[in-house]
């Protein structure tokens, strides 16, 4: 039975008619063109779908979309403010964390979910914290380097 | 994903009454990280899916040193790990609840939802039941894939081990789970929650199917030191390989009283009652040792899972340190 939703997404109100069976990624990715958060392997193993759910990371491919109704919703798309990306994103471009770059926004996520529990993580936290998260490509160290980098680059513009 | 009807109830006992009689029928939601994993691989096929995560009364953590702590079921094991009276009150827990991988995974998992996910045996997961049988009627798991299954209970039929990263913390900690149900609220014990099932059509716990495990109450944790130890394979994601948890009442250098639980060694989290009383009114080492001798005297390991035998010794001894040493 189709439902009619009310999701608030990176600050904008989108009214949506879906099915309930849909996952909020693929309402996300088919139906709003939001494509930032990638489909991986489909069932919460890897990561590439974390979006932030009030402000926590979740796994957009295994979190229905009728329980996100009511809930800030913030995917890759929403972190810039103002015409500036966010300081992550800086990091991972100016570092170069990227190879095919498919895990990316999922990573990015996750570390904001982490900078904001801990602003200032050491590399092991920060590998345990983005634990899952999965880079076909390897580059973990550099992405490690690219959350340092921005760790950093946030306490110096305040909080 | 097969289509379902979705009821999301504000009060328990609406969400009851939207509940079938038999398993399967319906579902409860509360995470959704094993329900809609089940439901993609149409595991799970319910014709209505109850979301319970409207239900206020389920939520929540509540501590106070003479009440102890009371853990709504649908807390998430994000909250769990970071909630300051349980980190310093109940290690045991919290540690537990880290043990769950992935932040993600833990902000939208809850304690219910860890009691009550379904086996991650992987014969489970490709549709085979609880006891996968191949095409001659032989036994898949004797006869084949066995380095994750149960190296304790294992008589058979069921040789999965219990999935739950909570439970043997809960039971180590003297827990009482509650049920709700058309009759109102019951009260099991942590350890009675969880049974070995003979039959498909049972569950792995003695929930029904119109009943919402709704909330978990665990006593005062004055003079007790718990800890959870996981052995696993790798850092991130899946499950231990084996795990302890172990509650101690100390009294001076020895211990008083003992109450040890090892974690996915057996189709139900494993209380070790004759190692309890090896390790009761000693001190020292040797005793450890020999409790976690003790512990696994009655293992029976498969074709290709012997290593967990150790693997669950060294949790146990290293739960026991950990918590003889650790605070609160």
């Amino acid at each position: 039975m189709v439902r009619s939703l009310k999701l608030q997404i990176n600050g904008t109100p989108y009214n949506v008619n879906v099915e309930p069976e849909r996952s909020l990624l693929s309402i996300l990715r088919d139906e709003l063109g939001l494509t930032g958060s990638k489909y991986g392997c489909g069932e919460g193993q890897c990561g590439a779908c974390s979006v932030l759910v009030d402000g926590r990371p979740v796994r957009a491919c295994i979190t229905p979309v009728t329980v996100t109704e009511g809930k800030q919703i913030t995917t890759v798309e929403g972190l810039e403010k103002d015409g500036r990306l966010h300081p992550l994103q800086e990091a991972f471009i100016v570092i170069g964390a990227m190879q095919c770059g498919y895990c990316i926004p999922g990573m990015i996520i996750s570390a904001v979910g982490l900078l904001r529990k801990n602003p200032n993580p050491t590399e092991p936290e920060i590998r345990r914290f983005m634990e899952g998260n999965l880079c076909r490509c390897g580059t973990y160290p550099r992405i490690v380097a690219a959350i340092r980098q921005a760790a950093q680059a946030q306490r110096g513009s305040g909080p | 994903m097969k289509a379902f009807e979705y009821a999301s109830p504000t009060t328990k006992e609406q969400a009851v009454s939207l509940l079938g009689n038999q398993w399967g029928e319906t579902e409860i939601l509360a995470g959704g990280t094993d329900l809609l994993s089940l439901m993609k691989e149409y595991l799970s096929t319910p014709k209505r899916v109850v979301n319970v995560k409207e239900i206020k009364e389920f939520q929540g953590i509540r501590y106070s040193p003479g009440a102890g702590l009371r853990l709504g079921a649908l807390v998430t094991l994000e909250e769990l790990m970071d909630h300051a009276a349980v980190k310093k009150e109940y290690p045991a827990l919290a540690q537990a609840a880290e043990g769950v991988r992935s932040q993600q995974i833990r902000n939208s998992g809850t304690v219910g939802g860890d009691l009550c996910q379904r086996p991650r045996c992987w014969y489970f997961r490709n549709g085979f039941g609880y006891f996968p049988k191949g095409e001659g009627g032989e036994d898949l798991v004797i006869n084949g894939e066995n380095q994750y299954h149960a190296i304790l209970g294992n008589s058979g039929p069921a040789y999965f081990v219990n999935p739950s990263s909570l439970a043997p913390a809960l039971i180590a900690l003297n827990a009482k789970i509650r049920l709700f149900g058309a009759q109102g609220w019951r009260e099991v014990e942590a350890e009675q929650f969880f049974v070995t099932p003979k039959s498909e059509g049972e569950r792995e716990y003695v929930l029904k199917p119109r009943e919402i495990l709704g909330e978990i109450l665990v006593p005062p944790a004055k003079g007790i030191k718990s800890a959870t130890y996981e052995v696993r394979q790798k850092e991130a994601l899946d499950w231990p390989l084996a795990a302890a948890s172990v509650a101690l009442k100390i009294n001076g250098t020895g211990v008083k009283e003992a109450r040890l639980v090892l974690g996915h060694v057996a189709p139900v989290p494993w209380r070790c009652q004759e190692a309890e009383t090896v390790l009761a009114g000693k001190s020292g080492e040797e005793s450890i040792a020999e409790a976690a001798q003790v512990a696994l005297k009655g293992a029976k390991p498969l074709s290709k899972n012997g290593y967990k035998v150790q693997l669950a010794r060294v949790a146990l001894k290293r739960a026991i340190l950990q918590a003889a040493q650790g605070g609160a």
